[in-house]
């Protein structure tokens, strides 16, 4: 299991910033009385987005009083959905893409760079800079191979520029979001093979 | 009404039922693991798969309503095949994929032989395994001192989830993580504390959640069933003794709609090892202090000798919570014999009085009709500890209906929200001025209900709640004659309290009331008492005083006791119990009492020989003659016949109330060691100990 927080420290509370409190009493008043658990995944969102990047158990109990949802019923939530972590991730937290169409597109290969640059999946490394984790499909197969780290997608991925990504990321430079090969969204990699009459896009129509 | 073909027969079937009902109704067996019929359908297991013709997959037939259906192109009904080839073929692959991941442990299962997988992969599975790989080993919880786990035999079907939620009102269960990492586990582990989390063993249809004080202890079919009455509440609750040798090894819930669904609460599950321990197996006699083993002739005669040389108005007795309605009726012939009129069966101290008719005393709306209440008043209960089962009747129709509860007594969890209107008597006057909180909701009511706990009766005042009750269910339309509605209703917190109503154990024509019984003892004006398993009453007082306990268990009362006589407990015995709607029930023999003791009748028939007074039975069933004379209803088992709107409210109108404006107090402090069985149980002591330490961390 990925997400076996057994062993892990935490913290003895946790308490949403003024800012994310405010935020929490907007949202609530979006559902109806009796539906605040409604707001368990936003929350338990926000948490995370707060926290590091990860859920401590105290934060699960917070989420539950706040919304009078018994413990069980935010654990339930916090464990079914990957994308919730319930130990540290490193600052930059790699989630691989490995599902079939990455895979094709040489995610095997990438795996082999984060277990060299980073280590073993889902710890984290000891200057706490990266974790990484293969995940399943983020929806992005056609610029695939892909990871997202953080908030962002880096698509188009090879080893090579994989590793001077991840170099990148950690001595602090500023780095490219999105397709690492200079694809314009998700046109062909080769670049545009038809439609390429110019006369399409003058408003005038084409040649027919 | 739509109309089903189902296999080739043509049913009708009420409209808004499931498939899978339609089906059994149709006689049609559907294997199933994840539905059961009182709780939510989840329609996970896959493996009541049937083929409904024209539709392009199988359905699960827990998940689709007949009313759903379409029919065919002629218009003729739906039809449905549930032994196509397609559906054995489905009912195979579902099995293989369950049985993928379940050990091969059923050799050293405490399930075995009575478990749903292994029945129904013997029906309906396949002929052998095409897995290959490493199975998946999941990590035991531990959830608490009733519930072993063994969490690889989990086939998360959630019906142990959704029973805590649905209907033991104790969101504490759940199932966290998902596909090959889904595991049933309580919140960090925490030991689950319900007083109805037994009945999550008898439904997990596997082995995963299993009796930890029954493990390894014996086989399904190794055990002898006896078909009996639980008394540790008194909500008569219907059971099965499985037995071994004269050894009770465990307690499982029947079925009856009407009492206990089909749970039981975990006192009266678990209560069992209390059977075995602190029993009294022989007579004992007091000498120069000391109990010493005594012969029965030498009991008798001892208290022969002590009752003839005292004047028969200082004779008392007191009867327990136990007891059974055939023997308090040989003691209170006896006793009418002697000619004293000092009997009591209220050993609470509570006023309620069988003069004023049943209707003063019983659950009269029957418990049945919880589900179809609007508005609930609780005065001076705890339902949760005094009546776990009803009280998940009330938490089931809180939770799917519309039903305000308010309470006046002691603030308490009880599981569902309610308003707290006070504490005391004064609340009830509020009502009966339309001057409360609740006065308005209870114009909308059509079916409201007031229940009445022990707490509102034992005190001074309790006659004058009883009728201050008896006005505001009368005026307030608690109870509404010409609707057929009786909300007026007594929860008893003892299995023996209304029988004892109904053959009148309570004092006769100049008798006093267990309090004065226990006061004119302490001053020597109460020269024999006679304690028949009353346990929970100040002994102390009884110190100087000669002292007859007959009961099964050596505990409170048998230790002042000058005389002890060993009787049955409700296991070994064939009893009345009333139950608090007034159901009359009987027990059955599942072993025999220890060593010489007795059943409890018999030794007060015998008794009445040595004091010169036999009765005039000599046969249970000529005590059953005699005593369907007195109760004619009694002779009816499982009815409950209660004469609605007689004169108890008109009674009432015309009194004047006397309150004292103290709260209600409360009735069971400790449920699991509310009754001498409980409490030399050591099972029911752990689960004591446990509850206390949560409340401690809770404070």
């Amino acid at each position: 299991m990925t997400n076996n927080a057994a062993g892990v420290q935490q913290p003895e509370s946790f308490e949403f910033s003024s800012e994310n409190l405010e935020w929490a009493k907007q949202q609530l008043k979006k559902y109806p009385e009796g539906r605040e658990a409604s707001c368990t995944i936003p929350f338990l969102w926000r948490v995370q987005e707060q926290h590091d990047g990860w859920l401590p158990e105290a934060a699960i109990r917070y989420v539950g009083d706040m919304l009078d949802v018994p413990y069980i019923r935010v654990m339930e939530v916090a464990t079914f959905y990957t994308m919730f972590a319930l130990k540290p991730v490193g600052k930059y937290f790699v989630q691989l893409c490995g599902t079939t169409p990455c895979m094709l597109r040489g995610s095997e290969e990438l795996k082999k760079v984060c277990a060299d640059v980073i280590g073993v999946q889902n710890t984290v490394t000891s200057d706490g800079v990266f974790s990484w984790l293969e995940v399943e499909c983020l929806g992005a197969c056609c610029n695939a191979p892909m990871v997202q780290v953080n908030q962002d997608y880096y698509e188009d991925l090879t080893p090579d520029n994989f590793r001077q990504l991840l170099a990148d990321l950690k001595a602090g430079k500023e780095v490219k979001v999105g397709s690492q090969t200079g694809r314009e969204g998700s046109c062909p990699a080769g670049g545009v093979t038809s439609l390429t009459d110019k006369g399409l896009y003058d408003g005038k129509g084409g040649q027919g | 009404m739509p109309k089903l073909n189902i296999d080739g027969t043509e049913i009708d079937v009420e409209d808004g039922i499931t498939l899978i009902q339609a089906c059994e109704e149709a006689g049609v067996e559907i294997p199933r693991f994840c539905y059961h019929e009182r709780l939510s359908v989840a329609g996970n297991c896959r493996m009541c798969l049937v083929e409904v013709v024209g539709a392009p997959k199988l359905v699960a037939s827990c998940a689709m309503g007949v009313s759903d259906l379409r029919p065919g192109p002629e218009g003729q009904p739906p039809e449905i095949k549930t032994l196509s080839p397609k559906v054995k073929k489905a009912r195979e692959g579902t099995m293989e994929f369950l049985l993928i991941n379940h050990p091969l442990d059923c050799p050293i299962c405490d399930q075995g032989g009575e478990c749903d997988l292994q029945d129904q992969a013997v029906a309906f599975g396949g002929k052998l395994s095409r897995f290959d790989e490493n199975k998946r080993a999941v990590e035991d919880r531990n959830i608490g001192p009733l519930i072993k786990t063994i969490m690889t035999r989990c086939i998360s079907c959630t019906r142990c989830v959704r029973f805590m939620t649905e209907i033991a009102g104790f969101d504490e269960l759940g199932q966290t993580g998902r596909g090959e990492g889904a595991e049933i586990t309580t919140y960090l582990d925490t030991a689950i504390l319900s007083e109805m989390s037994g009945n999550v063993i008898d439904l997990c249809p596997v082995g995963a959640l299993t009796s930890r004080p029954f493990a390894f202890t014996a086989r399904s079919w190794e055990m002898k069933k006896t078909e009996t009455i639980d008394v540790m509440d008194a909500n008569g609750a219907n059971i099965r003794i499985e037995s071994r040798g004269n050894e009770v090894l465990r307690i499982m819930p029947r079925e009856h709609d009407a009492v206990n669904e089909e749970w039981i609460s975990d006192k009266s599950r678990f209560v069992w090892d209390g059977l075995r321990s602190q029993r009294l197996d022989r007579p004992y006699i007091r000498d120069e202090g000391v109990l010493r083993e005594a012969s029965w002739k030498e009991a008798f005669s001892t208290i022969a000798t002590k009752v003839n040389s005292v004047s028969p108005v200082r004779i008392a007795a007191i009867a327990g919570d136990l007891c059974g309605v055939e023997e308090m009726f040989a003691l209170k012939e006896l006793l009418t014999a002697l000619g004293t009129p000092n009997m009591d069966c209220r050993q609470d101290g509570s006023l309620l009085d069988p003069a004023l008719g049943r209707e003063s005393y019983v659950f009269n709306s029957t418990i049945e009709a919880i589900d179809d209440t609007d508005l609930l008043l609780i005065v001076g209960s705890n339902p949760r500890l005094e009546a776990p089962v009803i009280n998940a009747r009330i938490y089931q129709n809180w939770l799917n209906g519309d039903m305000p509860i308010y309470l006046v007594g002691q603030d308490a969890d009880l599981l569902y929200d309610y308003e707290s209107l006070g504490d005391g008597p004064e609340q009830l006057v509020e009502i009966l001025n339309g001057k409360s909180p609740l006065s308005k909701a209870l114009e909308k009511a059509k079916r409201p209900m007031i229940l009445l706990g022990q707490a509102a009766f034992a005190r001074d005042d309790g006659k004058d709640i009883l009728a201050l009750a008896g006005r505001v269910a009368q005026e307030k339309g608690f109870v509404r004659t010409g609707d057929n509605w009786n909300g007026f209703n007594i929860l008893h917190t003892a299995a023996a309290r209304v029988g004892g109503f109904d053959i009148g154990f309570v004092p006769g024509e100049g008798g006093v009331r267990t309090n004065s019984i226990l006061n004119a003892a302490e001053k020597g004006e109460m020269e024999v008492v006679f304690l028949l398993g009353a346990d929970e009453i100040n002994v102390n007082k009884l110190s100087t005083t000669f002292v007859v306990y007959q009961g099964s268990h050596g505990e409170i009362g048998a230790q002042m006791a000058d005389v002890i006589l060993p009787g049955a407990a409700y296991t070994e015995k064939s009893a009345t119990y009333v139950n608090t709607e007034g159901r009359v029930q009987m027990t059955s023999k599942a072993t025999f009492p220890p060593g010489e003791a007795r059943e409890d009748w018999k030794i007060i028939r015998e008794l009445s020989e040595y004091l010169g007074k036999p009765l005039s039975f000599n046969t249970i069933e000529q005590l059953h003659q005699s005593l369907y004379k007195t109760a004619p209803h009694l002779a009816s088992l499982n009815s409950i016949d209660v004469e609605q709107g007689g004169e108890m409210f008109k009674n009432f109108t015309m009194k004047e109330l006397q309150l004292r404006s103290e709260p209600f107090g409360i009735s069971i402090v400790d449920f699991y060691l509310s009754n001498p069985i409980a409490r030399a149980s050591a099972i029911m002591a752990e689960m004591s100990a446990l509850k206390q330490e949560r409340d401690r961390g809770a404070a």
